[in-house]
């Protein structure tokens, strides 16, 4: 197979990109550190929404419910037996967790595996249910889970919350799982189930009628959406390393959708960078919230003023850039090109398929 | 022995029966017309043939095998293909991949071979878009391959609609109107169309109309359908003769 | 469990549920008419709470003032939303409303950090609310009865609004079909704006009642009567006034009622209205007095 500019450009910048991140990982602080591995964990809710909504047409919005999945097992998995014996102090943990401890890599692996049998088996009834109807159940599913882990006190602490999971999570870890997400569902979009999804998206009862077995096709989105929404999950709880229920209340699944529609429904590089805007922009924007001095002037902090200009942002995109950041186009090399040279197309809402690298 | 056979096929909808005691049969490589006055029910019978509806009453079989209220995609499978009275293109793929579609059904490979590209699964996309296209050029369609199917005239997109279905290899196609919104000209040369795609794939065709003089010319066998009732069946000039027909859908439809 | 504690539960069971039915039309009325999951409607309920509890706390108002200038307040926000951040939508895929909704509903949670401030507010219900009633042997104190007689005022003005008046008949007619309706000669920008008025006022009632109910507010305080209430619309057939209501009080009942019999079960209580809603979707899709529609192929 010949290898083309493309590729090469390609393969360069991952290059590149691998030497910043080990440059990164050993001058930055751990506070940008966390901001960066913050904007790779984002990158992946958003791209799995995009492969479940964008490109499937399925309205679900258990995000928050598999990565709960995801964390908690990357975080029972990975504690050391002493931290688990100090967390559960009100009630023991179930002997079979105890002293359990596995690598980061199975850890993460498992938790993936684990959120996407979760997301199967609630695909498995929500298959029946089209549009809001499935926003809804599937909503129900995600809160579900999160009461599940209130109550289960000897697996999940309660509402106590797991506290001193090692952090793990470094550059290289969460980058490389947003690489692979990209190449997985990147290549798969365009195989021939990927136009299947897109198939059912534009019209279910045409694709049926065509041969394609709705059920099979949406319950593998479910399970590779929530197969990476479960490792952003793992990566999640080893980097913020304590978490509790009240991390996956519902409102992560409105940030994630919100961020997906801001990149572009159907673009997953446009996801990656809203992921990284979003990210951010709110650390950016944190010092508006504590007390701050501009010569004389001595202007209190005001907390939540962050998350009230972004939903200003998030309204003014959605109002005023509607197709958000790409659309569905996809970055690619030769849009890049052309774009320096000035040739920018007089449509910018032309799909890009058949003409990426 | 018949391709595929309707007995005593009934729908209600509710209070309404829509089809009432429909029975036929279609042999293999035959041609035939369902023709009847708006509402008279010709789609729901169309509907049940390819499972989005299930039949209250009836029996229906394909190719000696009861087909009756199984799935739409495995009907496909067996060998029924359809398009819609209302154009139903994917509008996020382009003219090639929606016929490509078509064979997905036909596809070996799994989704995690399809993803890493393994060798068996580039074979097979390759075949698929080579038979896409192939079918695209037998439609004189080939130049159109990259666009999107709404960038299509209407005609062409009947057509495409006809490739799509064409390529999941079937056995019967069943054309919902495909006439409909034609120019006389235009209906004219799609039913050349057909017969040529009658006389090139090995199948049969089962053919909704509402006009029945685009249907006259080219269908030995018509069946005229009124209010979910088989009211007539013949050659053009038996139905043209018959009574019933000409009081309950000539004299209503636009015939001239 | 004694009769009287029954009494007393399910008085409690229907004050909650007249709460969420409030709420539940405002979310119907909008769904039924656009399509749209309001995901914003709860936080009208918390607006409408706060603008009765600073009405009251800060200018000094009477209740019998306070309360009605609170609701039509918020009705007003309700419009300036639909005005602001739906109408420009409304020819756009259902994702980009739906996600405007979210937006609204971020905006006006963290609004109301900024400028209410994140800590709970005691609400003062007013004197006459805090009576003892006895009924039997149980008791009940007196703003639950209030409740649920102010809910059924309110029922009765809006099925009135909606049967009888010219007006009702226009939004009947939008749910039905929004573009015939338009060619009608109906302008039907003003009857969405006539909707979002009126499902912004009872969701402000709620938002009150709800304050007098569990008198603790806070910015975040109307997400879950939101949330509830939506199932509660969805349990009674989306788009269906008389379902959102019969869906309300069968919630509210239910919720209680589950603790009530079941006190084990009492950390599960929010997951209650999750499981009835996935089991009604999954026998009932369309809820308990939705229409089912064929889709046409």
């Amino acid at each position: 197979m010949k290898i083309s500019r493309n590729t090469l450009l390609t393969l360069g910048a991952l290059i590149i990109f691998a030497g910043f991140l080990y440059v990164a990982q050993n001058m930055f602080n751990t506070y940008i550190l966390r901001i960066i591995n913050l904007c790779a964990i984002y990158s992946i809710f958003a791209i799995t929404f995009n492969l479940i909504y964008g490109y499937t047409g399925q309205f679900s919005l258990g995000h928050a419910g598999f990565a709960a999945v995801g964390a908690y097992v990357a975080a029972l998995l990975t504690m050391s037996a002493q931290q688990k014996e100090a967390n559960f102090f009100l009630t023991p943990i179930v002997p079979a967790l105890a002293t359990m401890q596995w690598p980061f890599l199975f850890a993460i692996i498992a938790a993936g595996l684990l959120a996407a049998l979760v997301g199967s088996l609630i695909a498995w009834p929500a298959l029946r249910l089209r549009g809001d109807y499935l926003a809804i159940a599937t909503l129900g599913f995600s809160e579900i889970i999160r009461v599940l882990l209130v109550n289960m006190q000897p697996v999940t602490n309660g509402a106590l919350g797991l506290k001193g999971i090692p952090p793990y999570t470094n550059l290289f870890w969460s980058w490389g799982c947003v690489v692979i997400t990209l190449f997985v569902i990147k290549r798969l979009t365009n195989t021939s189930y990927g136009r299947a999804l897109r198939a059912i998206r534009d019209d279910e009862v045409a694709a049926e009628a065509l041969g394609v077995q709705l059920a099979r096709h949406k319950l593998m989105a479910f399970a590779v959406s929530a197969f990476f929404v479960g490792v952003a999950g793992a990566l999640m709880a080893n980097l913020i390393s304590t978490i509790d229920p009240k991390v996956f209340l519902f409102f992560l699944t409105y940030q994630i959708v919100g961020i997906t529609v801001m990149g572009g429904m159907g673009s997953l590089t446009g996801s990656t960078i809203a992921a990284c805007l979003y990210t951010i922009f709110l650390e950016v924007l944190r010092p508006i919230e504590s007390p701050f001095t501009i010569g004389n002037l001595h202007v209190p902090g005001v907390p939540g003023m962050r998350m009230v200009l972004f939903s200003i942002l998030l309204l003014i995109v959605i109002l005023f850039y509607r197709h958000g950041l790409m659309g569905t186009r996809e970055f690619s090399w030769d849009r890049l090109f052309e774009f320096f040279r000035g040739k920018k197309k007089a449509s910018p809402l032309t799909n890009s398929e058949g003409e990426q690298e | 022995m018949s391709l595929l056979k309707l007995e005593e096929v009934t729908k209600k909808f509710g209070g309404l029966t829509a089809v009432k005691n429909f029975s036929t049969e279609l042999a293999p490589r035959e041609l035939c017309a369902l023709i009847g006055p708006n509402g008279s029910g010709k789609t729901t019978i169309f509907n049940m043939i390819t499972g989005i509806y299930v039949p209250t009453q009836g029996k229906i079989s394909f190719n000696g095998k009861e087909i009756t209220a199984k799935r739409p995609d495995i009907i496909t499978g067996y060998g029924i293909a359809r398009t819609f009275q209302n154009i139903r293109l994917f509008q996020g793929l382009n003219v090639v991949e929606n016929v490509m579609l078509g064979q997905h059904l036909h596809l070996h490979s799994n989704p995690v071979e399809a993803t890493l590209n393994l060798p068996g699964y580039v074979r097979e996309e390759k075949r698929m878009r080579l038979e896409g296209m192939r079918l695209l050029e037998s439609l004189g369609m080939a130049q159109l391959a990259h666009d999107e199917p709404s960038a299509l005239p209407y005609g062409q997109q009947r057509k495409l609609e006809i490739a799509r279905a064409l390529a999941t290899q079937p056995r019967l196609l069943l054309l919902d109107e495909p006439a409909a919104g034609m120019s006389p000209a235009d209906s004219e040369e799609l039913m050349i169309f057909i017969r040529h795609i009658l006389q090139t794939f090995d199948l049969s065709i089962f053919l909704i109309e509402h006009q029945m003089r685009v249907v006259m010319g080219i269908c030995p066998r018509i069946i005229v359908i009124d209010q979910g009732e088989q009211i007539a069946e013949g050659t053009p000039e038996e139905i043209q003769n018959n009574n019933r027909v000409i009081e309950a859908y000539l004299g209503v439809a636009d015939y001239a | 469990m004694t009769f009287d504690q029954f009494i007393q539960n399910l008085a409690n069971g229907i004050s909650l549920g007249s709460l969420y039915a409030l709420i539940a039309i405002g979310y119907t009325m909008v769904y039924g008419i656009l399509r749209l999951i309001n995901f914003a409607h709860g936080d009208i309920v918390m607006l409408g709470a706060y603008v009765a509890f600073y009405g009251v706390v800060m200018f000094m108002l009477p209740w019998w003032v306070a309360f009605p200038l609170a609701i039509i307040l918020t009705a007003g926000i309700g419009v300036i939303i639909e005005r602001a951040a739906y109408r420009p939508l409304r020819s756009f895929p259902r994702i980009n409303l739906f996600t405007s909704a979210v937006a609204v509903s971020f905006l006006l949670e963290n609004l109301g950090n900024v400028i209410f401030g994140g800590r709970p507010k005691a609400f003062e219900r007013p004197a006459f609310m805090d009576i003892a009633l006895q009924i039997g042997e149980a008791s009940v104190l007196s703003y639950t009865p209030i409740i649920i007689v102010t809910a059924a005022i309110l029922f009765a003005i809006l099925i009135y609004i909606v049967n009888r008046t010219k007006v009702g008949m226009a939004m009947r007619a939008l749910s039905k079909d929004i573009e015939t309706t338009g060619l009608m000669g109906i302008n039907t920008d003003r009857i969405i704006m006539f909707s979002f008025m009126l499902g912004s006022a009872l969701a402000a009632a709620g938002g009150i009642l709800w304050a007098i109910k569990f008198p603790q507010i806070n910015p975040l305080m109307g997400v879950m009567p939101g949330l509830k209430a939506f199932i509660a619309a969805v349990l009674g057939g989306i788009g269906n006034i008389t379902g959102a209501m019969l869906g309300g009080f069968l919630l509210g009942v239910v919720e209680i009622m589950i603790v009530a019999f079941f006190p084990d079960l009492s950390g599960y209580r929010d997951a209650f209205a999750y499981v009835i809603l996935i089991l009604l979707l999954l026998f009932r899709p369309t809820g308990i007095m939705g229409e089912v529609q064929a889709e046409k192929v």
